[in-house]
């Protein structure tokens, strides 16, 4: 900083450019921004730091069993997560199988197929599919879908009651609600996600090949095949990656139609529990060891969305870098 | 896009060579002109299939939902605390034709949702005040100062995955470092509108980047060459042009927060009746929906709740996509 009292008296070039009054404002306004840019590193740290330490107790009275133990009894202050985090598992899984082929067959119809005036609208139907809140779904699922499901799951458990691996995996229906509600309803919910970042990476892929394609007499498949999909496989993975962190992270619409019960079965029509569904019903009332099991899943939940999103964000950062390429 | 139709049928005239098949078509095999119509089928199909239960979903919303909203007690009573007495409570009671038996206890209920939609006013507002100007500012820092340099790419890329942060952990984070530190005071609306604002700001920050980026360097560069410092030149020329896209922005974010349930779970509270002050416990439209959804009677209002979310919601939705349509600068690149 310039003391103004030892400046001499005579006009300089700096004032001239507005020195005195233009470069203290600033400095001002740089560092301003530059401490709103670095806040979100600091909220970042502060999630992984103010978690851990309110989880602690739970971490440090479980140990390893914590992640890796299958007894999950909060009257009794036994906290294995391994039920829970399977049945978070499950659901990420169902929801991806769901998801994935209808968002890359939306973004090649709106990217190869549609006709251009009809495309903005197509968006606006992700747009507002996106903007469904979560809890929206669950109510929807809860109380129209499950009770029809539940009889879809039974007449399917009747169908393949002979059929040996079949019938451990679409057993019977108690309630309706099940894993697999839980990952019809997530999955459905990650479309938007999914597709609006594949279809950013099919946009790259340089037009002058997929006129050479169809030049050569491919047919549009042919062409979706041999051109778009070797240019973009980066970037789908790293988009199905993005999808499955949302699933994993998706809480109230499971809370509602997952069942509340954490076990480990092949039962996908049966009862379960994910884990930031037994969170958002518990964190309330819970205390103690038991608040700080639950804090302690959340913490699982952040590290394991982190990392996904990490690799996934490398993956698409890749994949579009050859944009420049075009 | 100029793209070869190699099964579009042969255009019909008049000269007797026409029965023949296009050229390009013959030369196609049964089954690779098949394999080509299912993967068209396909891309067709998942966009149906993903369109039909949003289509759904808001039909039943409209269904079940429109008489109580559509009633001024929905927007200027308390919530009802009675309406369980409804599902378990039975009466004897008399029909026309002189038969006893009993039926469903019918109490006078009045059906109001003043406190949840007050509650998800005040906490999506005061997020939105907190992280729009932050976000702004931390774009202008990404965009205008920082650019490709070390820190700036690592605060881009820690914002990307900051978005991708389940929201229930930001509910946790500020009930550990608000709620839990503040015991009985600390569950209120201004928790709430802090874990919204941790959930908008990095959208806020990336889609306002994103606007930046669009202003032409030309606009930048003739502001300088008049003199004027970069702190003006980023506030009077760069912001305004870029405004109608971080609006746009900021009200998808907006639009996002105000459905978020799992962030309120732990950080409002209850109330049954309306608090308009940030302190003190509160209630939003979501938080109503989850509680009301598995409770005995609660269905209709979680329905009526569901529904004015939904309009809440849209409304921000597609007057985002409004301004950023009608008022998108039309950058000549």
């Amino acid at each position: 900083m310039t003391d103004l009292s030892l400046r001499p008296a005579a006009v300089t070039i700096d004032d001239l450019a507005g020195d005195r009054n233009a470069t203290r404002p600033d400095t001002l306004f740089s560092n301003g921004a530059k401490v709103a840019g670095y806040l979100v590193l600091v909220i970042l740290a502060a999630i992984a730091v103010s978690t851990t330490t309110k989880a602690w107790p739970a971490f440090r009275s479980e140990g390893v069993g914590f992640f890796l133990s299958d007894n999950w009894v909060p009257s009794q202050g036994h906290f294995g997560a391994r039920a829970i985090i399977y049945g978070t598992l499950v659901v990420s899984a169902i929801a991806l199988v769901v998801a994935v082929p209808l968002s890359i067959g939306i973004a090649l119809f709106i990217t190869e197929l549609a006709p251009r005036r009809i495309r903005s609208s197509i968006t606006t139907v992700m747009d507002v599919l996106a903007s469904v809140p979560s809890v929206v779904f669950g109510l929807w699922g809860f109380l129209i879908l499950r009770p029809d499901l539940k009889d879809f799951y039974n007449g399917v458990a009747d169908a393949v009651s002979g059929i040996p691996v079949l019938r451990s995996v679409f057993g019977e229906s108690l309630s309706g609600q099940s894993f697999m509600t839980a990952g019809l309803i997530v999955g459905l919910m990650i479309v938007p996600i999914i597709t609006s970042i594949v279809r950013e990476v099919f946009q790259t892929v340089p037009i002058n090949e997929k006129h050479g394609a169809l030049a050569l007499g491919s047919t549009r498949w042919e062409m979706i095949r041999g051109v778009v999909f070797p240019h973009s496989t980066g970037g789908v993975v790293g988009a199905v990656m993005l999808g499955l962190g949302r699933a994993m992270g998706e809480t109230i619409a499971v809370a509602l139609v997952i069942g509340a019960s954490p076990q480990i079965t092949a039962n996908l029509f049966g009862q379960g529990e994910a884990m930031p569904s037994v969170i958002a019903r518990n964190l309330n009332e819970a205390s103690g060891n038991y608040r700080a099991a639950l804090i302690g899943l959340g913490v699982g939940l952040f590290a394991l969305t982190i990392l996904i999103n990490i690799s996934a964000r490398l993956l698409v950062k890749r994949a579009n870098a050859t944009k420049g390429a075009r | 896009m100029a793209t070869v139709t190699v099964d579009a049928p042969t255009p019909r005239t008049a000269d007797a060579s026409s029965a023949q098949h296009h050229p390009l078509q013959s030369s196609l095999s049964r089954g690779r002109r098949t394999r080509n119509r299912l993967a068209n089928a396909w891309m067709i199909l998942s966009l149906a299939i993903a369109a039909v239960p949003l289509l759904a979903v808001l039909v039943v919303l409209v269904v079940k939902g429109a008489g109580l909203i559509a009633s001024t007690d929905w927007w200027t009573e308390s919530i009802p605390s009675n309406v369980a007495a409804n599902a378990f409570g039975t009466q004897e009671a008399q029909d026309a034709f002189g038969n006893v038996g009993t039926v469903a206890k019918t109490e006078e209920v009045v059906y109001g949702m003043q406190p949840a939609i007050v509650g998800t006013l005040l906490t999506t507002g005061l997020a939105a005040l907190l992280s729009i100007p932050l976000g702004i500012a931390a774009a202008v820092y990404l965009n205008e100062y920082g650019g490709k340099n070390r820190s700036a790419s690592t605060i881009r890329f820690f914002t990307d995955v900051m978005t991708g942060v389940p929201s229930v952990v930001m509910g946790i984070f500020v009930y550990t470092v608000w709620v839990l530190n503040f015991e009985q005071s600390g569950r209120s609306g201004l928790a709430g509108g802090l874990a919204l604002a941790c959930l908008m700001l990095p959208v806020v920050v990336r889609s306002a980047e994103e606007m930046l980026r669009l202003v032409p360097n030309s606009l930048r560069e003739a502001s300088a060459a008049l003199g004027t410092p970069k702190w003006k030149t980023t506030t009077r020329v760069v912001l305004p042009a870029a405004m109608p896209g971080i609006t746009s922005g900021a009200m998808l974010a907006i639009a996002r927060a105000a459905g978020e349930t799992a962030p309120i779970l732990f950080t409002v509270g209850v109330v049954s009746a309306t608090n308009f002050s940030l302190f003190g416990q509160n209630t939003t439209l979501s938080a109503q929906i989850f509680s009301n959804a598995t409770q005995p009677g609660g269905e209709s209002i979680a329905w009526g709740a569901a529904l004015t979310l939904i309009v809440v919601v849209m409304a921000f939705t597609l007057a985002a996509r409004f301004v950023s349509s009608k008022f998108a600068v039309r950058i000549d690149q």
